[in-house]
């Protein structure tokens, strides 16, 4: 309970956090990094991520390859770097495809229950009932190997989430006192739920973006690692490391270490901010 | 309490019919949508006569509507027909019949890896709540979500089979020059203890342990998590300061009042998990060249082989099924509030 | 007296908070002799409760005795140790807390629960305890109580539950049990059961009580002596019938005033308010006024099949006010949301000046030109209040909906008027629910609902989850508006007392039909129906006049 007044005390309030959770902190810098270097990748890489040099193949991290070449002799950093741009973008584009139309659709039917409701909740399940991986290859193959597939794929197997997510985060909330009041004060359907539900949902929707966003980065990843999606040449840290695991056992380990190491590192981030978010929002959550 | 029971598990199956046919369904909508003409393949490629593609297309029912198409595969699927493999010539059925042990075999063991590990420490750390394990096990967590299965398993590689040698080639499930056991179950840990072949044993299990280990990790932190919290959350609660206020002794109060409750939820994760590794598999068996169901879809996949990729959807969408059933059912004698609803 | 049982002694409990440190008793003194009944009385945020654990040693994590001394049957056991205090636990005093479901573990039977704690005092076998169980579930009236030991908590009511926490409490005969609000939240006619049943088998066992509670009536029925409580401290301390007969001290004094009792009135709840204004409607009107509210036949099923509100048919008089009153799961609440057209009535016709407002789909009233007429103040103010308005926000919404005032100078008019109203600070408007204290959410939830001019204002147990001292102030509020306004009141409550001194008649309801129905002084005076006379006596009162004869 603050005694100061709305937004500057939750302001405030996410200043404490960030000065008593370092972690949070961290996230919160990393993941401006990130962003900053997926921006900025054409002016920080030194080496054209795709130009070959097999005369320069596979060496280890040096002076001139921080990270080392790979078989193709391409530098490992200027492939990360730009890598960083596609799956960030990939990311960002699936999960917010999923949350604008799987928060809609859940939030309306939370609130309105009955028949469109049961049904909406039933296709989820089945949604649900595959394993979702799965489900992403299946839809990346049959839609062919292209980069907006695998956002397609992502934002699929994301919905379901987002769907019940919201679905109950409203359905808990539709009896709530102040929903009701909102009705006697002459609100109708559409209005409660855009103007009162979502609003109180959204920080914990917040919370789940974050978290969700880490998950389809891995997603994203696991696909190409697979060969689907996005193809040879194009600098993304899980078709790297496909690359460089026929290498593994022969120990060449910097083909696969280092965008193992990105890919953690962008995960871990989100991670990190969506519970530092929870926390400013709900210290009572606290885990 | 038999017959509550019972009741539940029947209502839990039929609840699920609608799963599973809109599975069915679905995956035959996304097959019809792949590129490809199956007819084409099983005439021999494009260089077949025209006339032979029109004939088989109209024995395979391909020149039918789509939804006497779907009446058909309906009726083959209920009759245990999955269709042919174009890869191997044979039929899905037995192909998955043949792989699905050594899929079920390494996420069996991962999983009872995962609980093992994951809910002492998640116990531990919700007893000492920020003391220096909750802090290591919450570190352990947030990394443990973050590694890409994929590259656990490739590092785990690194270091166990190039930099320490301890672990042997990390493909297939055994040495391809050691002798199989006679298969009893198709699993080989189980198949070599049965007829008493250690050495067997072992190699199956240190060919196992790796791929074993990497999908325990993945899934390690979902499970330490909910259990720690879980934890928290009832030993928070009134009916634990109710025992501390009527001078239980300190472990019965945590054993006996506080963990068996915690557990409730973590059972319910663990099905989660459950189906996540099954997802899991098809990154982690081509890791590690692993010969189960999920990298033989993949396979299949990538040769534009549609009926094993079906196949395996429908297989897994049903042990999901079967999953959820058990845990329903461990719930309900676990639980005695989940009978009355 | 005889010796003390339980000695406090200028005790000091601190927590640590986020904040900083928070003293929560700032030098209490108590004691409890043996054989003896203790009340503690106080209102939310008095330390009552955190006393209580002190003496157990169940502080949690964040709070610490900083000073002072608890010495129990001569032994100090301010700092024991874990071992110690495990020993004194169960076996030599014992505890009963609020909210009894939630105080037993869900998934044990309770005769388990009770045999966990007497194997943890005493060498006994398994049969042995279970026999022993069983008998101590018969000791607290516990019918077929060898078959019940196998129950699980969620398959007893509440009151149930609390007889198991009794009978754990008793097991191992301790010398005291501490009840920490072992009634609240149970319904009037179960909590007289199962006040009554503690208080005798704690007399006819000799153990102690300390009786921890709100409830000024309940802790003068049952107590010997009464510690009263405000902010960590201890106000007075007196036996029941000098304290609330003739109280020292002015906070005592206020508290006794603004506790309902049978011969109370709203203006003399708060003595130091300024006087209510007379009343302008005439107790009859002309004969052939219009009704204001003609509800028929209303009836509720729920979809799992209950039957809510079976065949529930009243009227109401413009400027008139009505009390519903029953225990939970009487209906009240149904019919108070069907009337406010919230929810739609299974059967029955609501009629409101003349149009049926019944036949309008709960989901289309938003649109209904008799929504701004017909409104409603609901339990729980805080949780009324959308967490992401503003108290302005909230008043404003059915001004911008219903009045359809848009401009922003008018708009914030009459949101001031609406404050003016009930005694809102204006500076209080830019808050946010959880900024304001509960009065103040009350006041918000009260002026948002009158915003808008209704000629019929539903009131659902507007005060049930507020102090008895802010109860007063809100029942004063609504009185005034009442009077001023000419408004009618459908008034939701259990309690008995305070829906007599609002409402000129009242309806008793149980089990979602009408048991009685008649002018209030008359229904408390004599009533007419056996249940409502089971009503009127299990409400636990002091009368300072009796007392003081």
């Amino acid at each position: 309970m603050s005694a100061a007044l709305g937004r500057p005390s939750l302001l405030r309030h996410a200043g404490w956090v960030l000065r008593g959770n370092l972690v949070t902190a961290f996230a919160l810098g990393g993941t401006a990094l990130l962003v900053l270097v997926a921006l900025l990748a054409p002016w920080l890489a030194a080496y054209d991520p795709i130009a070959t040099n097999v005369a320069n193949a596979m060496r280890p991290p040096s002076a001139a390859h921080w990270f080392g070449t790979d078989q193709l002799g391409r530098d490992i950093l200027s492939r990360l770097l730009y890598g960083a741009r596609l799956d960030l973008a990939i990311a960002a584009a699936a999960v917010s495809l999923s949350f604008v139309l799987g928060a809609m659709i859940g939030a309306f039917c939370g609130y309105h229950g009955g028949r469109l409701d049961r049904a909406v909740g039933r296709f989820v399940d089945v949604l649900m009932a595959f394993p979702l991986f799965v489900l992403a290859m299946a839809m990346v193959a049959a839609l062919g190997n292209q980069v907006q597939n695998i956002v397609y794929a992502t934002a699929v197997i994301n919905l379901p989430f987002y769907i019940r997510f919201a679905r109950t985060e409203v359905a808990v909330r539709r009896q709530a006192g102040w929903v009701e009041a909102a009705r006697a004060s002459g609100n109708g359907g559409a209005r409660i739920v855009l103007g009162f539900l979502l609003p109180n949902i959204l920080p914990n929707v917040a919370v789940q973006i974050s978290l969700n966003l880490g998950w389809a980065i891995l997603n994203a990843a696991g696909l190409s690692f697979l060969g689907l999606g996005v193809t040879a040449p194009t600098p993304e840290w899980g078709i790297m490391v496909a690359e460089g695991a026929r290498f593994i056992s022969a120990g060449h380990w910097w083909l696969v270490a280092f965008p193992g190491l990105a890919l953690m590192l962008a995960v871990l981030c989100f991670n990190l901010l969506g519970d530092g978010l929870r926390d400013i929002l709900d210290p009572r959550m606290r885990t | 309490m038999l017959a509550a029971a019972g009741r539940r598990v029947g209502g839990r199956l039929l609840a699920a019919i609608p799963a599973v046919f809109g599975v069915v369904v679905l995956t035959f909508l996304v097959m019809r949508v792949l590129p490809g003409d199956p007819a084409v393949y099983f005439a021999g490629g494009p260089s077949a006569g025209q006339a032979e593609i029109d004939a088989l297309r109209a024995e395979m029912g391909l020149d039918r509507p789509v939804p006497v198409q779907l009446m058909y595969y309906l009726r083959d699927v209920a009759t245990g027909d999955l269709g042919r493999s174009l890869t191997t010539g044979q039929p899905v059925m037995t192909d998955i019949r043949q792989r699905l042990p050594a899929s079920l075999e390494l996420t069996f063991t991962a999983l009872l890896l995962a609980l093992v590990a994951a809910i002492p420490l998640g116990i531990l750390a919700a007893l000492r709540p920020g003391s220096a394990v909750d802090h290591v096990v919450r570190f352990l967590c947030t990394m443990g979500v973050c590694m890409p299965t994929f590259v656990t398993g490739l590092l785990l590689i690194y270091v166990f089979y190039y930099l320490l040698g301890w672990s042997p080639d990390p493909t297939g499930r055994i040495d391809i020059f050691a002798s199989t056991p006679p298969e009893i179950t198709g699993f080989l840990l189980l198949d070599f203890a049965l007829t008493g072949d250690w050495d067997g044993w072992r190699a199956a299990f240190t060919q196992l342990i790796l791929p074993a280990a990497t999908m325990a990790l993945f899934v390690l932190a979902p499970l330490a998590r909910m259990t720690r919290a879980s934890m928290l959350a009832v030993l928070g609660g009134d009916f634990i300061r109710t025992a501390r206020a009527m001078g239980l002794p300190g472990w019965r109060i945590i054993v006996v009042y506080a963990l068996r409750n915690a557990l409730l939820p973590v059972l319910t994760i663990a099905g989660i998990v459950f189906s996540t590794m099954l997802g899991a598999n098809v990154l982690v068996e081509k890791v590690f060249s692993w010969p189960g169901v999920a990298s033989y879809a993949l396979d299949a996949l990538q040769a534009s082989d549609y009926a094993p990729v079906q196949g395996f959807v429908l297989l897994m969408a049903s042990i999901f099924v079967v999953v959820n059933l058990v845990i329903d059912l461990l719930y309900g004698l676990a639980d005695p509030r989940a009978v009355a609803e | 007296m005889t010796a003390k049982l339980l000695e406090v002694e200028d005790l000091r409990v601190a927590f640590d908070t986020r904040r900083g440190t928070v003293e929560a008793l700032r030098g209490i003194s108590f004691a409890v002799p043996a054989g003896g009944v203790l009340g503690i009385v106080g209102e939310s945020g008095s330390g009552k409760s955190v006393a209580s654990l002190a003496v157990m040693g169940l502080l949690d994590r964040a709070g610490s005795v900083t000073g002072g001394r608890i010495r129990f049957d001569g032994q100090d056991i301010t700092h024991a140790g874990g071992a110690e205090l495990r020993r004194l636990r169960g076996a030599a005093l014992s505890m009963i807390f609020q909210n009894p479901r939630a105080a037993l573990n869900p998934i044990r039977g309770i005769g388990r629960q009770i045999a966990d704690v007497l194997r943890a005092h005493r060498p006994l076998t398994r049969a042995q305890a279970r026999d022993k169980a069983v008998a101590l579930l018969e000791a607290v009236r516990i019918r077929d109580a060898a078959r019940r030991a196998d129950a699980f908590p969620h398959e007893l009511s509440g009151g149930m539950c609390q007889r198991v926490m009794i009978a754990m409490a008793m097991a191992c005969e301790p010398r005291l049990i501490i009840a920490d609000e072992p009634t609240t939240g149970l319904d009037v006619t179960t909590q007289k059961a199962v006040m009554d049943l503690l208080a005798g088998l704690t007399r006819e066992r000799g153990m102690a009580m300390v009786l921890i509670t709100h409830d000024l009536g309940l802790a003068a029925q049952y107590c010997d002596e009464v510690t009263v409580m405000e902010q960590g401290r201890v106000v007075e301390s007196a036996p029941p019938g000098r304290l609330f007969g003739a109280p020292r001290e002015a906070y005592t004094r206020r508290l006794v005033a603004a506790c309902p009792t049978p011969s109370s009135t709203i203006a003399g709840l708060t003595p130091d308010a300024p006087p209510l204004p007379a009343a302008p409607v005439p107790a009859t009107l002309p004969p052939g006024t219009p009704l204001l509210l003609e509800v028929q036949g209303l009836k509720k099923r729920f979809p799992d099949g209950t039957l809510a509100v079976d065949d529930v048919s009243f009227t109401m008089r413009p400027g008139e006010s009505l009390g519903l009153v029953g225990e939970s799961g009487s209906g009240k609440s149904t019919i108070s949301r069907m009337v406010t057209r919230l929810i739609d009535a299974s059967e029955g016709e609501i009629i409101f000046e003349g149009e049926s407002i019944g036949a309008i789909p709960a989901r289309d009233f938003h649109r209904a030109p008799q929504r701004s007429q017909v409104q409603i103040v609901f339990q729980d103010a805080g949780e009324s209040l959308n967490p992401r308005f503003s108290a302005f926000d909230s008043i404003a919404d059915p001004l911008r909906r219903l009045a359809g005032l848009r401009d922003s100078a008018s708009l914030r008019r009459a949101v001031e008027d609406a404050a003016d109203g009930v005694g809102l600070p204006r500076a209080l408007l830019d808050r946010y629910p959880h900024q304001l204290s509960g009065g103040q959410r009350a006041r918000v939830g009260i002026a948002r609902a009158i915003s808008v001019q209704p000629r019929l204002l539903v009131l659902d147990e507007p005060t049930a989850a507020l102090d008895v001292s802010v109860q007063a102030v809100v029942l004063q509020l609504l009185e005034k508006l009442r009077r001023e306004k000419g408004l009618a009141y459908l008034f939701v409550s259990h309690d008995l007392n305070v829906v007599r001194m609002l409402c000129d008649r009242l309806i008793v309801l149980r089990q979602g039909r009408i048991v009685e129905e008649g002018d209030s002084a008359r229904v408390f005076r004599s009533p007419a129906a056996e249940y409502t006379a089971q009503l009127i006596a299990a409400i636990p009162h002091f009368r300072p006049e009796v007392v003081e004869a």
